[in-house]
């Protein structure tokens, strides 16, 4: 690990501030950032820890939402009782996430800023367009079994990790954030994460030294709330494919999908498929899909899935 | 740690799992991976389980830290502890720290009604089953497959009136 300076910030405002220096990066949970300085893919100059911030409840909002704080663990999320009730599909998601012990440190704010897994991000020894710009992409041609099937670039075909974005997705969070000059704003989860196009190294809106303060849950929908993540091992293992999913009693519906792109990925459009089936909403979502050949049964994986996901909404 | 105070003068980059065991000589604490995926590492922080190795031990002034030295001794065993002997819950023991802190906490998450990937019924108490304790300990590798055997032990536990 490349050596650091460390300091705790006491307020989000003066958190934000530390954070304009060249290399300084905000630190919470760590379970993402420590793994990767380990590795030497990440090395920021200076840690800014927040987990002394607040920002670790969740409160209800006037519209009669949640206002989850940037740092509420990964486990009290999803443990929430008013979350289980209302928003199922993220505390479903949240549960098929990596281990106990990295869901009682995993922040809310650090799991949507999760870096991808692809196998190439991860070995400094190959050219990686994510990690060094400009090297190239060596999941292109190379092992490409669990990349992404659908709005990758010829830079990067790598996916976003996480299982709680998915669900997010479906639910249409709102992602709110102070700037290092003390200006907040507010960004709709579908804007949030970013397609790779020529720059995979920028992979979601913010700024530097932009702070995520909270996480902001509608109004619950209702409807039957399903999360299905097919994997490789039974659990602690990231998604092959997801489906998250809102299903109403009269059939219609939101559907996020997770493991094939470089972000949650939604079509508002496809969803007024549901009532036909998984075959369509499926050829919608997936209809400018580029998969590789080692990963073109993510279609048909995702299909199923969709399927799987409609039929037990039914039950 | 483990009930002691210590004053510790660290480099910033000292994970946790580092400063227990070459600062504070206690070793029961292993090091598998390093990087969060075997869960060799898993000690309890203010009640909670968390891998020690994904965090920096400056980040932890004045936490509270149990480590499997903390749970019990030779001569005094935690229950768990007799139990992983008594139902031969491993092999060769090198996970077996991580196993046992883990076990301890998740009774306390179960407990506390934190519900897993299996619950089946997210809005009901949870219940101690095979598959649940399965799911909970899966951040716990153990390469000589003692799964089985600490299942037993740790539903041993669980049955037990407190």
């Amino acid at each position: 690990m490349k050596a650091f300076t460390y300091e705790r910030a006491r307020t989000p405002a003066e958190a934000a501030a530390a954070a304009r220096v060249e290399g300084a990066k905000f630190i919470a949970g760590g379970t993402n950032l420590l793994d990767l300085m380990k590795l030497q893919i990440e090395a920021p100059a200076h840690l800014i820890d927040i987990n002394g911030l607040g920002l670790d409840t969740i409160e209800e909002t006037e519209e009669g939402g949640l206002r989850v704080g940037a740092l509420v663990r990964n486990t009290d999320l999803a443990a929430d009782q008013r979350v289980r009730r209302d928003y199922g599909v993220l505390s479903r998601a949240l549960l098929a996430g990596a281990s106990g012990q990295l869901r009682n440190k995993a922040t809310t704010a650090g799991n949507l800023l999760q870096r991808t897994r692809c196998p190439y991000f991860y070995d400094t020894n190959q050219p990686c367009n994510k990690r060094e710009p400009g090297s190239g992409c060596s999941a292109l041609g190379g092992f490409s079994r669990q990349h992404a099937v659908v709005g990758g670039s010829d830079a990067c075909i790598a996916t976003h990790p996480s299982d709680m974005a998915v669900a997010m997705r479906a639910l249409d969070v709102t992602v709110e954030t102070v700037r290092p000059d003390g200006k907040t704003r507010s960004i709709p989860i579908a804007d949030f994460h970013k397609l790779p196009g020529d720059t995979p190294h920028i992979e979601t809106a913010l700024e530097r030294g932009e702070l995520i303060t909270a996480v902001i849950l509608p109004k619950p929908v209702g409807g039957k709330q399903i999360y299905r993540k097919v994997r490789d091992r039974a659990s602690y293992a990231f998604a092959l494919v997801s489906v998250a999913a809102i299903v109403q009693p009269d059939g219609t519906g939101r559907v996020a999908v997770g493991g094939v792109a470089h972000k949650p990925w939604r079509i508002e459009a496809a969803e007024a498929d549901l009532p036909k089936g998984a075959k369509s909403v499926a050829a919608a979502l997936f209809a400018d899909a580029r998969p590789t050949e080692q990963n073109q049964f993510k279609l048909t994986l995702a299909e199923r899935s969709i399927g799987a996901v409609l039929a037990e909404a039914k039950g | 740690m483990n009930g002691v105070q210590h004053a510790l003068e660290l480099d910033t980059r000292t994970s946790l799992l580092d400063a227990l065991r070459e600062h504070l000589q206690l070793t029961g604490t292993k090091k598998g991976c390093d990087h969060g995926q075997c869960g060799a590492c898993t000690v309890i922080v203010d009640g909670r389980r968390i891998n020690a190795c994904l965090t920096l031990a400056v980040m932890h002034d004045g936490d509270s830290v149990t480590t499997v030295e903390g749970l019990g001794s030779p001569d005094d065993m935690h229950a768990m502890q007799a139990a992983f002997v008594k139902h031969d819950g491993y092999q060769c023991g090198y996970c077996t720290p991580g196993q046992i802190c883990s076990a301890v906490a998740v009774l306390d998450e179960i407990k506390a009604g934190i519900p897993s990937h299996v619950t089946q019924d997210l809005t009901a108490p949870v219940q101690v089953s095979e598959i649940e304790l399965r799911e909970r300990m899966s951040g716990n590798i153990c390469r000589c497959g003692a799964y089985s055997n600490i299942v037993e032990a740790i539903t041993e536990i669980a049955r037990r009136p407190a």
